[in-house]
């Protein structure tokens, strides 16, 4: 064990050019710093402490989604489920929080918990299904969780009954949602420490670097003894977790849960990866790059309402961002190979 | 110098027909001071290349010596940096490989081009349909596909389906396809890869008729044999330059060996001491269904380099596929030392200290995309010296890579540098690295040379070298048959799924294997003494 880490220096020192920083970071910190260039310039309320603090707080939900997305895209998959995942969660914990209140209306913390405990095995369930429909069945992930996501909707709805479910009591919505823990709301205080685990979950873990490896190359992973099956579905789980976790914050956020309530985050999870970079091919991204896609929609939406551009011609301009970064992901791909 | 190409656009031109007529002294295509790059990699320098009519024209060398790029330069499918082309002497300049067939250069390439959910007939007219008032004329179809195959004597189905057929009957399409414009220049890559030994026959026929008929054919081949048996001239390329220009009658197998490699054969191959010690590898009558597999039985001991020779798709990679656990065993038993292993898995048998390097680096073997580090620890990263509980020891990693990198002579060795990037032969090191990161006394090398260029290639010989010297097993599957000649103690010949022959020591030679591989010595009747 005495190798010198003379590798450490091998990195060359020459190429300094704007090719070459692309290909390194990707084209996101480039949108990120035009958008907020241009947003500071012209609209001073942009750069406020309220706004940056809005900003933050809209991009929670996003990014916690957006991560739970990444790692199933890393293994080569897709979650399309993930918005659906969000109300489904969302109801149950709502559910279990006015039967537990229900029948004992004392017992708040205990309603508590078992909101967020039933919440989050909703999640784990519906990523469960997804991932033992891909890895073991083998059905295409865009098919799979298009049909988990489908008949989520109409059990969510059959729960319901339609209506959305209210009743949440304020203990929730403050623990969960709008009270002040070291000055920052509770959902900034879970993403920040979300981000951490997941961050140490894809870069310092084995099944980390096997999510990459199985996305990479499946059948190279199995050769060299990594079961491929076990990690996409160990990928799906992770994502169905997350997107429950943001269902539940979603509830303690808006004190109401309803089937569509997370709709708009499934593609916009998915933006915010290949905006970051990630490919959709498997085997490359960071979450640090997911975390900067998801605050640059954020920004940019909170932005374009800032300087009032009309909702419609934001979804144009949303859409053209994804297709511009998709397209520089490809020249990216060709670039590095 | 007369710079008036002849184009596709000029063609129809009377000058332009004059000059594809032969002019007596010129050579049917002549390819002149040919260059062409990718990136910082020459694939071809400075290459000439001359083919007369009537001629059937080998063109020899190893994986990357040039000749697929030179191929794809005068079929019009690459674009050559400088250099240039000319026909009877005449200046031609192909833009794709289109305008090629117009000039009569047809070429038939390994990759078949077929749309596989078409038919027959479908196929063979691509892109020359038959029209009539913008219709597709059916029936002008139907007699030109009939006279194609019957002038080829190919007997097909011409509404069949071409995902149905064999893949030598594919290859028959692939063929009428590029005689359909009833080319001068027919370039065939290695056509019989995928042919039994009664197809390539008939395919030599068929190469004897045009060649009488007075068109000039490029003929790949890895098969020595088959330069001999069919071919007139051969030109040896090696690393993307020209080498020599040889007519067959005056070469034998060595000295073709020794132009296609640039060196002597002493140069190439180790010595290896034989050494057996006990069995590390026992395969008892081991049966592959999907393959057609049965009965295959070998030992490979301590100390010794076993081979396993046998044409393409003889079955004799899925030996050691089926003991890495990568088919499914019918029937049969693997045992690594003492240990019976009922069903292999990969992660069993790595377990059990057996190595596999696949011959399929791209599909199976390495992450193109992710880092040297990462692909060589992979099999290993859950190991205790890689890994506790579950967070891996990164430290521990690199320098594990750096050391597995270095051994190997990964040059330039850049441990974030995606493997894709890397040489084929640098690529090929870092699979075998990866393979050292578990420790392992058995390792099975599928086509461990495929794809590589020469001083890479010796380098992984040395490396089989050091491994039996210390006292490791290896198994060497290998398609190009002087390397499982040269570097095996021992050889077993696989024909049709089975076994037929198992030499050892000094009965390994070349002419028992090729009987072996053929069953009878109709291809070896031009043998040389």
């Amino acid at each position: 064990m005495s190798t010198p880490l003379s590798s450490l220096s091998s990195t060359p020192a020459a190429a300094f050019s704007a090719k070459s920083w692309f290909v390194k970071l990707g084209i996101l910190p480039f949108l990120l710093a035009a958008s907020i260039l241009y947003f500071a310039g012209s609209e001073p309320r942009f750069l406020s402490g309220d706004n940056l603090f809005n900003v933050a707080r809209q991009s929670t939900f996003l990014i916690i989604v957006a991560m739970g997305q990444m790692i199933v895209i890393v293994t080569a998959g897709l979650d399309l489920s993930a918005g659906s995942i969000i109300g489904f969660s969302g109801v149950v914990a709502a559910l279990a929080l006015n039967q537990v209140l229900g029948t004992s209306p004392e017992a708040i913390w205990l309603s508590i918990a078992a909101a967020v405990g039933a919440g989050l095995c909703a999640g784990l369930l519906v990523g469960a299904i997804n991932g033992f429909g891909v890895s073991v069945l083998g059905v295409p992930p865009f098919m799979m969780t298009l049909g988990t996501m489908t008949s989520l909707i109409g059990v969510t709805l059959s729960l319901t009954n339609g209506l959305p479910v209210t009743g949440v009591p304020d203990e929730f919505m403050r623990l969960l949602g709008y009270g002040r823990v070291l000055g920052m709301t509770p959902p900034i205080l879970i993403t920040i420490g979300l981000f951490v685990l997941v961050f140490v979950l894809l870069n310092r873990t084995t099944t980390g670097r096997y999510f990459y490896a199985v996305g990479s190359n499946a059948r190279a992973a199995q050769l060299s003894g990594i079961s491929t099956r076990k990690h996409v579905f160990l990928a799906y789980l992770f994502a169905g977790l997350l997107a429950a976790v943001a269902g539940v914050l979603f509830v303690a956020r808006t004190g109401s849960a309803e089937a569509m309530n997370g709709q708009p985050y499934t593609l916009q999870a998915i933006a915010a990866c290949v905006i970051g970079g990630v490919s959709l091919f498997g085997g490359m991204g960071r979450v640090r790059d997911v975390l900067l896609g998801a605050l640059f929609i954020t920004i940019l939406t909170n932005g374009m309402n800032l300087v009032r551009v009309e909702s419609y011609v934001q979804q144009i301009v949303l859409g053209a961002v994804l297709i511009v970064s998709l397209v520089a992901d490809q020249l990216r791909l060709k670039w590095l190979t | 110098m007369d710079a008036t190409y002849i184009t596709f656009d000029n063609l129809r031109r009377p000058a332009a027909q004059q000059a594809l007529q032969a002019v007596p002294g010129e050579p049917l295509l002549r390819a002149r001071s040919i260059c062409k790059r990718y990136g910082n990699v020459h694939a071809l320098s400075d290459m000439g290349f001359e083919l007369q009519e009537g001629e059937v024209h080998v063109l020899f060398g190893e994986n990357g010596a040039g000749k697929s790029t030179l191929i794809s330069t005068i079929a019009g499918a690459v674009q050559p940096d400088s250099g240039e082309l000319c026909m009877h002497g005449h200046p031609v300049r192909l833009r794709n490989v289109h305008e090629a067939r117009k000039l009569g250069i047809a070429a038939m390439f390994q990759e078949f081009s077929l749309a596989p959910h078409l038919s027959v007939e479908e196929n063979i007219m691509l892109g020359a349909e038959p029209c009539r008032n913008g219709f597709i004329d059916g029936k002008a179809r139907r007699e030109r596909v009939a006279g194609v195959l019957k002038r080829c004597g190919f007997s097909l189905d011409p509404q069949a389906m071409v995902a149905t057929l064999s893949r030598a009957q594919q290859q028959m399409v692939e063929m009428a396809k590029a005689l359909l414009t009833q080319p001068k220049v027919l370039i065939l890559d290695e056509p019989t890869a995928s042919l039994s030994e009664k197809e390539t026959l008939a395919l030599f026929d068929l190469v004897r008729k045009l060649r009488e008929q007075g068109v000039g054919i490029i003929y790949i081949t890895h098969r020595i044999k088959e330069i001999e048996t069919i071919g007139d001239t051969v030109t040896v390329l090696r690393d993307g330059k020209y080498i020599a220009t040889v007519p067959v009658r005056e070469v034998n197998h060595q000295r073709l060996v020794e132009l296609m490699t640039g060196r002597t054969f002493q140069d190439l191959y180790p010595r290896i001491e034989h050494r057996a010690g006990e069995p590390l590898l026992r395969i008892d009558g081991l049966s592959v269904r999907r393959v057609g597999l049965e009965g295959a039985s070998i030992e490979v001991r301590a100390g010794e380099v076993v081979g396993l020779a046998g044409l393409v798709g003889c079955g004799k990679s899925e030996i050691g596929r089926a003991a890495f656990g990568l088919e499914e065993i019918a029937e049969g038993t693997v045992r690594v030392k003492d240990q019976t292993i009922a069903r292999p898995t990969p992660a069993g048998m790595l377990a059990a200290g057996l190595s596999y390097i696949t011959s399929d680096r791209r599909n199976e073997g390495l992450m193109m995309l992710r880092s040297t580090q990462e692909n060589i620890t992979l099999s290993a990263l859950g190991s205790a010296a890689l890994s506790r509980l579950g967070l891996v020891r990164r430290a521990r990693e690199r320098s594990m890579a750096q050391q597995l990198g270095t051994r190997l002579r990964v040059h330039p060795l850049d441990q974030d540098k995606a493997v894709g990037k890397y040489s084929g032969g640098n690529q090929q090191k870092v699979l075998i690295s990866k393979s050292l990161a578990r420790p392992a006394n058995v390792f099975i090398f599928d086509e461990p040379t495929v794809g590589i260029d020469v001083s890479a290639r010796v380098e992984v010989y040395a490396f089989i070298k050091e491994l039996v010297d210390a006292g490791d097993a290896v198994l060497v599957i290998s398609s190009d048959l002087p390397e499982v000649l040269n570097l095996s103690h021992r050889l077993y010949v696989v024909r049709d799924g089975r076994i037929v022959d198992h030499m050892v020591g000094d009965e390994v030679e070349e002419s028992r294997a090729l009987l072996g591989f053929f069953g009878d010595p109709i291809l070896s009747h031009q043998d040389h003494p």
